[in-house]
């Protein structure tokens, strides 16, 4: 008897494989995307940065550094004059600066100054403070794997939600809004 | 022409590495390490590349970033450990030992030993089982056979 139910065992396991494969799939076919990496930064500090702010932008203060992450509830943004997601995702960073519920603070990515100026001169500039980031080492410190990528910071300058991808007027007002306005409290 | 030819070969198969010249450090032992990190490390915008092969800028600026800490005295360890700190285990190409990756570290070994364990125990009940005698009428057979008849 023992030794018949052996050769089911063969049979059960790709059953299991087959639930687990399965249950991912579905996932996938809900709308997960599985690129879509975790982010490991959640509830831990900002990285310490001092990021250099654009010549010629005119705002003062410019640039961007870890202490003024803290103090204040903040969005920070990823972005590059390269980067077509980030054309999609300007108009929602326009009103959001509009709005006035959050700053946006920027961090300029792998981009060189005239690029970055044309562009905001052109789309707008919804940014509080850019800093700019030309050889990754901030991205590369907030675990960035493409842009856009939004963080929301509390006012201890703690990491509390990452987005990836462009930002969607319903991710704004149905997830980051919300979780801004609580951690503005 | 044989000599044309191998010069062109050789500038497209260095044009393949993804380590640029100028991102080599001077101190060979330095950059040795600098090559066994990177290859450790996966490419985030490629996924199934190391940071050593992949041309993806993010890529060639982590290989820059890896050169910078080994150049500033961090051991290889440190320099994962960066990384991991930033990105999760997922950025290690070769999976660490912990409790969540345990299965795949031991499924291996597991399976190779319960392969030849039921190998030697097929193997030694077919050498125990004892032949029977033939039946009579198979003898009769064996008979007709060895003797040719029809």
């Amino acid at each position: 008897m023992r030794g018949r139910l052996v050769f089911l065992l063969p049979l059960a396991i790709v059953g299991a494989l087959m639930l687990v494969f399965g249950k991912r799939l579905l996932d996938v076919g809900r709308g997960e995307d599985l690129r879509i990496l975790p982010t490991v930064l959640l509830d831990t500090p900002v990285p310490d940065m001092a990021l250099d702010a654009i010549p010629g932008r005119g705002r003062n203060p410019d640039g961007l550094t870890d202490e003024d992450l803290r103090g204040e509830v903040a969005l920070v943004n990823i972005w590059g004059s390269w980067c077509v997601a980030c054309l999609a995702e300007h108009p929602v960073l326009n009103e959001i600066a509009k709005s006035g519920v959050v700053p946006v603070q920027g961090i300029a990515w792998r981009d060189s100054p005239a690029a970055s100026l044309g562009w905001l001169a052109k789309h707008g500039d919804p940014y509080a403070r850019i800093g700019q980031d030309p050889k990754s080492r901030a991205a590369i410190a907030f675990g960035v794997t493409g842009a856009p990528e939004t963080f929301v910071v509390d006012r201890q300058g703690v990491i509390r939600y990452k987005h990836t991808g462009p930002i969607s007027p319903e991710a704004w007002e149905r997830t980051i809004k919300p979780l801004v306005m609580e951690l503005s409290k | 022409m044989r000599m044309g030819l191998i010069a062109m070969m050789t500038a497209i198969s260095l044009g393949a590495l993804a380590v640029e010249p100028s991102e080599r450090l001077a101190d060979p032992a330095l950059e040795s390490r600098a090559r066994e990190v990177s290859k450790a490390l996966r490419c985030v915008v490629c996924q199934n590349e190391s940071i050593d092969d992949s041309n993806a800028e993010l890529a060639k600026d982590m290989r820059i970033l890896v050169r910078d800490r080994i150049n500033a005295g961090d051991s290889n360890q440190a320099v994962l450990d960066y990384m991991v700190e930033r990105y999760g285990d997922f950025v290690l190409l070769k999976p660490r030992v912990m409790p969540t990756t345990i299965a795949l570290w031991v499924a291996p070994a597991v399976l190779l030993a319960l392969g030849l364990l039921v190998l030697i125990r097929t193997m030694r009940r077919r050498a125990m089982a004892e032949p029977t005698a033939l039946s009579s009428d198979e003898a009769l057979k064996l008979k007709r056979l060895m003797d040719g008849a029809p």
